[in-house]
């Protein structure tokens, strides 16, 4: 029996007033657990709630009602740099800094010891094959290097869980694909837990261990879908059929509900159309 | 690079020749009135005459001081005062269209209300020096702290950093570029109330000095005390650039 390293009960959040007219519930009573060592994708259609939820475990804000535990610590909206590093999209270096001034950053944020910080950049660095880079600026280099380093970044602290959020959306499809291999690959080797937000398909049934697929707002947990595959994953998944076949059945639980999102952003149609 | 700023400073002396050249061809012509433009050379005599005589240190030395004493009140309010109102939305929406407003107001209208309540002295001109160089400073310190992107400070408090730390670490460094610019802006529309204060109403300094050789019709005089305005300005604008360029690349 695998411990549980994350254990959202009963999550609810709500933006605004309760009564008032432009008051958004973004999730309604969701649970969760997630077990050490895992990869857990959070799917979903835009807005659903996917992003809130993350930032929720990782402490950036208080949910509404219910709790959420990592390690048996209560998150209670503060972070916890020792157990949880975050992964945003690469436009969150920072760029007035250099690639290895961003480590250290992260590093000092985390109170980890100045002694370290060199060693402990520079063997995150190799890991992605961006050592060379240490001295550029984040502006230097490209979209997908960037993303690279960033990884990197959130590597290189050496928490036990991992929070990504949408970390490729930025990136073309093919750097993207590349960026997922070596991301599989690279966990596989650190054994993190990792929750993953994303609304690609291909990306949540080949980085996935467990997919939550959820609901347009407000966002519930709809079904969890197992892929069984062992990391680290090769391109040569994406070409068997099972990879086809869950693909599909995401896209078949998630069609009513992109359906619902579009819907709600447009005029109203008339019955029967 | 090399080449380019080699093209371009050339440009730049070619320009300051061609004024040279205009005002030596004009004055000793005899085109244009000694009483208005006097020839370099009477200019340059008066310039180094001027410079060796006590008075003239003594005049630099209370424009200086009131430069200073101007900017340091207008960088310390203007920074603080901007500071404090990017700490809410509200407060930015609110407040830096009326700063922004006030801005475009000449506040050269005001400047007998200032002698009235400071007097003749070097304090009125203290006082205009700051109020004017305070808009651009508050201005662009609004505008480098509210315009931080929200990402960068997602990502420094998921790092774990504490306010002190994401202030030194994320925001300021963040800021700098247009706080910067707003310090610069503000010193030289510093410079420029306090010599202009003078002129218009004063006791002592160079400002006051140029207008008294502009009664006594003196142009000469009056043209080299303008020179040495002109190149004390120039030089600071040079010196303030290289520094501003020197934080940027850090």
């Amino acid at each position: 029996m695998t411990e549980t390293a994350i254990s959202i009960r009963n999550v609810t959040q709500r933006f605004g007033d309760a009564n008032q007219a432009n008051a958004v519930l973004a999730l309604d009573d969701v649970s969760l657990d997630i077990k050490k060592g895992e990869f857990v994708c959070l799917l979903g259609p835009s807005g659903c709630g996917k992003s809130t939820l993350l930032n929720i475990v990782g402490g950036l804000f208080k949910p509404t009602q219910g709790t959420c535990t990592v390690d048996g610590r209560l998150v209670d909206g503060e972070p916890h740099p020792d157990k949880i590093a975050f992964v945003f999209q690469e436009s969150t270096l920072f760029p007035w800094y250099t690639v290895i001034e961003n480590f250290h950053i992260a590093l000092k944020f985390q109170g980890i010891a100045k002694s370290e910080w060199d060693d402990r950049a520079m063997a995150a660095l190799r890991a992605v094959g961006m050592a060379s880079f240490a001295r550029h600026y984040p502006e230097q280099l490209s979209v997908g290097m960037r993303q690279r380093v960033n990884m990197a970044r959130g590597i290189c602290v050496g928490t036990d869980i991992l929070l990504m959020d949408e970390p490729f959306a930025a990136l073309d499809e093919q750097t993207r694909m590349v960026l997922g291999e070596d991301l599989s690959q690279l966990l596989a080797a650190t054994g993190k837990t990792i929750v993953f937000v994303t609304h690609s398909l291909a990306e949540a049934v080949f980085l996935s261990d467990r997919i939550a697929v959820m609901t347009a707002r407000p966002g519930k947990i709809k079904t969890i879908i197992d892929v069984n595959e062992p990391h680290p994953r090769s391109p040569d998944f994406m070409l068997e059929p099972r990879f086809s076949e869950l693909r599909n059945e995401c896209y078949a639980l998630l069609r009513d509900e992109i359906r619902a999102t579009v819907a709600a952003q447009r005029d109203p149609q008339p019955a029967g159309a | 690079m090399e080449r380019s700023s080699f093209a371009s400073r050339s440009v730049q002396f070619a320009f300051l020749a061609i004024v040279a050249g205009a005002w030596y061809l004009a004055t000793e012509t005899g085109s244009v009135s000694r009483l208005f433009l006097p020839p370099p050379r009477e200019v340059y005599a008066a310039l180094t005459r001027l410079v060796q005589t006590n008075s003239f240190w003594a005049a630099v030395l209370v424009t200086l001081t009131t430069i200073a004493k101007a900017y340091a009140i207008a960088l310390v309010t203007g920074v603080l005062a901007g500071y404090l109102v990017t700490r809410s939305k509200l407060a930015v929406r609110v407040i830096e269209p009326v700063v922004s407003g006030l801005f475009t107001i000449p506040i050269t209208l005001f400047f007998p209300m200032f002698i009235l309540f400071f007097g003749i002295g070097t304090g009125s001109k203290v006082a205009y020096g700051a109020t004017y160089a305070f808009f651009p400073i508050a201005l662009n310190t609004i505008a480098a702290f509210a315009n931080m992107e929200e990402r960068y400070l997602r990502a420094a408090r998921s790092m774990g950093g504490n306010s002190w730390q994401i202030f030194r670490y994320v925001l300021m460094p963040g800021a700098l570029p247009v706080l910067i610019t707003g310090m610069r802006i503000g010193f030289f529309i510093c410079f420029a109330s306090v010599l202009g204060g003078e002129t218009i109403s004063s006791v002592a300094g160079v400002g006051r000095n140029i207008a008294l050789m502009a009664e006594l019709m003196e142009p000469a005089r009056m043209y080299s005390w303008i020179l040495f305005v002109i190149v004390t300005s120039v030089s600071l604008n040079m010196i303030v650039y290289n520094i501003e360029n020197r934080i940027r690349d850090r």
